[in-house]
C-alpha cells in the first residue's frame, strides 16, 4: 500500500470542503448546471439515467483491507448494497444521492481515497500492472512511479481543462497486462544498452470511436526525466488539441492529424525547455516515494508446504479453481489469487457489501491486507501462500467469487451499459448473462481456452470491445439494439484493433454469432496450443465470415 | 464588470478600443492582437501604453518580442471548458519571464477556477458578469500547498519532503 503522508492527507481533506462548497452553492441555485456539471465530473459524478453515479478512484488498482472495508460501509449506507468494478481499475456506485457525495468523499478521505479527477476532461487514474511487484517478469515495480505522476497529475493548474479525458498506464514487464498501447500516454518502464532504467514512451493511443494503438514517441527516457516530458506532452495537447469536435479532441487524433514525427518534434522542442527545471527529479523523489509503500516479509520456508499439493489430488474442484484462478508469484510458496466478479446471474464487476467485507478479512488473514483490482473486473490476493489456498478458495466458493473461468470465455468484460449508463445504445449485462448461459458448462470453456471477450454498449468503448479477440459493441437502429462484432483485437504487447465481421446482429442472435464463431475456431485450429488470437490471425476473417453469414443467406 | 488586481477590486484603466476606432493620443488602451499586428510599426512609442487582448490560439513563443515590450496582455476564455490560455499564461510567466500585467477574462474566471488561473501566472481577473466580487476576493489566496510547481511560489510538496528526509 502506499501511505499518504502529511500533504497527501492534507489535500485531500481540502478537497472534500472544496466539493462540499459547490454542491451547496449548486443546491442553492448559485452555480448554473452547466458548471456544477464541469466542476462535479472532476470529482466523478456523473448523473446517470436513473440516478448519479460516484466513481471513486483506485490509483493503480491498489487497495487495503481498510479501504475495502470503507467500500462496503458506502454500498451499505448511499448505495443498494453493492458497487461495480470498471475497466480502469476504479470502481463506481450506481445509486448515491447528489447532497450525500459530500459525505461519501468524507468517508473516503478518512481511510486515503477520493474521486478526484476521475471524470471529466483532466488527466485520469494512472493504471498498471494488476501484478505489480509480485510479478516473475518485472524489471522494477512500478507503482512508485505511477504514484509520482498521479500527484504531478492532481490539481494540475494548467492541465485541469484539457480538450478531452487524458489517460496515462504503466507497464514496467515484457508482457504488457496494462494495456499501455491504448492509452494516450503509455509508458513502458525499461533498461537502456548501458543499463540505466529510463522509460520508452508511447502517444495517441486510445479506444472508443476511433481506435488507435499508440505510437512510440520516445525510444529512452532517464529515469529522473519523466515529470518533464509528461508536462511537454500535455503543453503540447492542450494547446493544439481540437476543441471544435469533442470526437476528435483526444490526443489521438492530434497525433494522427499532425504526423507522428512532427509530433514528436514538437514535444521534444518543448521539453528541451523544461527538462532541466524544476520538474527534473532527483534521486531521492523516487527512493521517498518507494518508502511510502508497505515491504513484506515472506516466509522463506513458504515453499516447504505439502498440504497444497495434497488437496489439489483430493479435491477436483479446487484443482479446477487452482488452475484458472491462481498464477506464479515471485516468491517460492506464495501464490497470486484471482477474485472471480464474473459470475452467473451478476454483472461483470459488480460485488456486494458482504463480499467486500469478506474479501477485507480474506485480504487481512492471508494477503497482507491488501487488494488489487484488475482491468479485466476482477480482484487479486497477490501474496498467498500455497499452504492458505485451500481455505481461500474454500472461503472465495461460500461468497460466490470463485468461479474458475479466469482467462476463459466467460471472464467477459464489459460496461454497465444501457442499464444504467445514459451514454449507452444497447445493454451489455444481458448480453454478457446470454453468454454465460451458453458456455456455463466449464468443460467446454476450458477446450475454448484463453480467450477476451470484451464488450462495450456503445462506441465511446468503456468495455474495450475494439481490443477484444472478440469484441462486441452495442449500437441503436431505429430504437433496437444491435450488435457488432469485431475479432483479433488484442491490448497486449502485440496490440491490435479488432476487424468488423461484417453486419451487427440482433440482440436475439448475439449469443448465437458468438457460439458460431467459437465453434468456426475449434474447428479450424491446428491444435489445443493454437489460441482463437493466434488462430484468427493466421486463417483471417475468410472462415468467420462465411460461416457466420451463411445462415441469414440462407434464411433471406 | 468586475476587476480584480492583487487581492482588490480596481478599475479598469485599459479601456478596449474597437478595431475600426481611433487609438486615444493619450493614456492607456486595450487593442485586439489583429490589429496591434498591422499597425504596429505606426504606434511606435504608444506601445509602452497599450495593451494587448490575445486570442486563446496564438502562439505566444512565435511573437514573444511584441509580448513582453506590452504593458498589459489579456488572455481569453471562451468557454468555461476552454484551458488554452492556461499554457499560454504559463509560458509568458515562466518561460519568458512576462512581468507586465497578465490578465484572464471570459466565461472562466470563475469563483471555482480562481485557484488555477492566479497558480498559473495570472494577476489580475476580470470576473464573468455573474460572479460574486466578495466571494472571488475571498479566494484570491494562494492555497497552502500543492504537488507541482507552476507560474507562483505556492510550496511544494516534492520540495517539502525533501527538507525534511534531508
Amino acid at each position: 500500500m502506499y501511505r499518504y503522508d502529511q500533504y497527501d492527507q492534507a489535500l485531500v481533506d481540502e478537497r472534500v470542503v472544496q466539493y462540499r462548497d459547490q454542491t451547496r452553492r449548486f443546491l442553492a441555485g448559485e452555480l448554473p448546471d452547466e458548471e456544477f456539471r464541469a466542476l462535479r465530473l472532476r470529482n466523478g459524478l456523473y448523473i446517470q439515467r436513473f440516478a448519479p453515479m460516484l466513481r471513486i478512484s483506485i490509483p493503480y488498482g491498489l487497495l487495503s483491507s481498510a479501504q475495502v472495508r470503507m467500500l462496503a460501509h458506502i454500498a451499505r449506507t448511499y448505495d443498494k448494497n453493492y458497487g461495480h468494478f470498471t475497466t480502469r481499475q476504479n470502481i463506481q456506485f450506481n445509486w448515491p444521492e447528489l447532497a450525500r457525495v459530500p459525505d461519501i468523499l468524507a468517508d473516503l478521505a478518512s481511510v486515503q481515497m477520493h474521486a478526484i479527477q476521475t471524470s471529466g476532461n483532466c488527466i485520469r487514474n494512472i493504471t498498471s500492472d494488476h501484478l505489480a511487484g509480485v510479478a516473475k517478469d518485472e524489471l522494477v515495480d512500478p507503482r512508485p512511479y505511477c504514484e509520482i505522476t498521479r500527484q504531478w497529475a492532481t490539481f494540475h493548474p494548467e492541465f485541469n481543462w484539457l480538450p478531452r479525458k487524458f489517460k496515462i498506464a504503466f507497464s514496467a514487464t515484457t508482457s504488457d497486462r496494462a494495456a499501455i498501447r491504448v492509452h494516450d500516454i503509455g509508458v513502458q518502464i525499461v533498461h537502456n544498452e548501458a543499463g540505466e532504467l529510463g522509460y520508452t514512451v508511447y502517444v495517441g493511443g486510445g479506444l472508443g470511436r476511433t481506435p488507435i494503438i499508440g505510437v512510440k514517441i520516445r525510444e529512452f527516457l532517464p529515469e529522473l526525466d519523466l515529470l518533464s516530458y509528461l508536462e511537454a506532452v500535455l503543453r503540447v495537447y492542450n494547446r493544439l488539441g481540437r476543441r471544435d469536435n469533442m470526437y476528435k479532441a483526444r490526443i489521438k487524433i492530434l497525433v494522427k492529424e499532425t504526423g507522428a514525427d512532427k509530433f514528436r518534434d514538437m514535444v521534444e522542442a518543448e521539453w528541451a525547455q523544461i527538462n532541466d527545471g524544476e520538474l527534473k527529479l532527483a534521486p531521492g523523489d523516487i527512493d521517498y516515494m518507494k518508502s511510502r509503500f508497505d515491504t513484506f516479509e515472506y516466509d522463506a520456508g513458504a515453499a516447504d508446504d505439502t498440504s497444497f499439493a495434497d488437496k489439489l489430488a483430493q479435491d477436483s474442484a479446487f484443482a479446477a479453481w487452482a488452475k484458472r484462478n491462481i498464477a506464479a508469484h515471485r516468491v517460492p510458496g506464495y501464490h497470486i489469487v484471482f477474485v472471480s466478479l464474473k459470475a452467473s446471474g451478476i454483472a461483470p464487476g459488480d460485488i456486494t457489501d458482504t463480499q467486500l467485507d469478506a474479501v477485507a478479512e480474506l485480504a487481512d488473514r492471508h494477503s497482507f491486507g491488501e487488494i488489487r483490482a484488475t482491468h479485466d473486473q476482477n480482484l487479486v490476493f497477490a501474496d498467498v501462500r500455497q499452504s492458505d489456498l485451500y481455505v481461500v478458495w474454500q472461503r472465495l466458493n461460500e461468497l460466490g467469487l470463485a468461479t474458475p473461468n479466469i482467462g476463459l470465455l466467460t471472464d467477459l468484460i464489459c460496461c454497465p451499459g444501457l442499464d444504467f449508463c445514459s451514454l449507452a445504445n444497447a445493454g451489455s449485462i444481458g448480453v454478457a448473462q446470454d453468454i454465460f448461459d451458453r458456455f456455463d458448462n466449464l468443460d467446454d470453456q476450458y477446450d475454448v481456452g484463453p480467450i477476451k471477450v470484451k464488450m462495450s454498449g456503445c462506441m465511446n468503448g468503456c468495455g474495450h470491445h475494439s481490443v477484444g479477440h472478440i469484441g462486441i459493441l452495442g449500437v441503436d437502429k431505429k430504437g433496437e439494439e444491435w450488435y457488432q462484432v469485431t475479432l483479433g483485437g488484442s491490448a497486449e504487447n502485440d496490440a491490435s484493433l479488432g476487424d468488423r465481421t461484417g453486419p451487427s446482429f440482433g440482440r436475439g442472435e448475439i449469443a448465437d454469432a458468438i457460439q458460431k464463431i467459437i465453434e468456426i475456431y475449434l474447428d479450424t485450429r491446428t491444435s489445443e496450443d493454437e489460441s482463437f488470437l493466434d488462430c484468427y490471425r493466421r486463417v483471417g476473417m475468410a472462415p468467420f465470415k462465411t460461416k457466420l453469414y451463411d445462415r441469414e443467406a440462407v434464411s433471406a | 464588470m468586475t476587476l480584480i488586481h492583487a487581492g482588490e477590486i480596481i478599475d479598469d484603466t485599459y479601456p478596449l478600443v474597437a478595431d475600426d476606432a481611433a487609438i486615444p493620443a493619450s493614456g492607456s488602451a486595450l487593442i485586439g492582437w489583429d490589429r496591434f499586428e498591422k499597425e504596429q510599426d505606426a504606434l511606435g512609442d504608444s506601445r509602452s501604453r497599450i495593451g494587448l487582448l490575445l486570442p486563446n490560439t496564438l502562439d505566444v513563443a512565435a511573437n514573444i518580442d511584441p509580448l513582453l515590450a506590452a504593458p498589459l496582455l489579456v488572455l481569453q476564455f471562451p468557454g468555461f471548458a476552454d484551458g488554452r490560455a492556461y499554457s499560454q499564461a504559463r509560458l509568458l510567466r515562466d518561460r519568458y519571464g512576462y512581468q507586465g500585467d497578465l490578465r484572464a477574462t471570459g466565461q472562466a474566471v470563475v469563483l471555482d477556477q480562481i485557484g488555477e488561473l492566479l497558480r498559473c501566472g495570472f494577476s489580475s481577473l476580470h470576473l464573468r458578469a455573474d460572479q460574486d466580487p466578495q466571494r472571488c476576493l475571498a479566494a484570491f489566496k494562494a492555497p497552502s500547498l500543492r504537488y507541482q510547481s507552476a507560474s507562483d511560489s505556492v510550496p511544494v510538496v516534492r520540495f517539502g519532503r525533501r527538507a525534511i528526509s534531508g
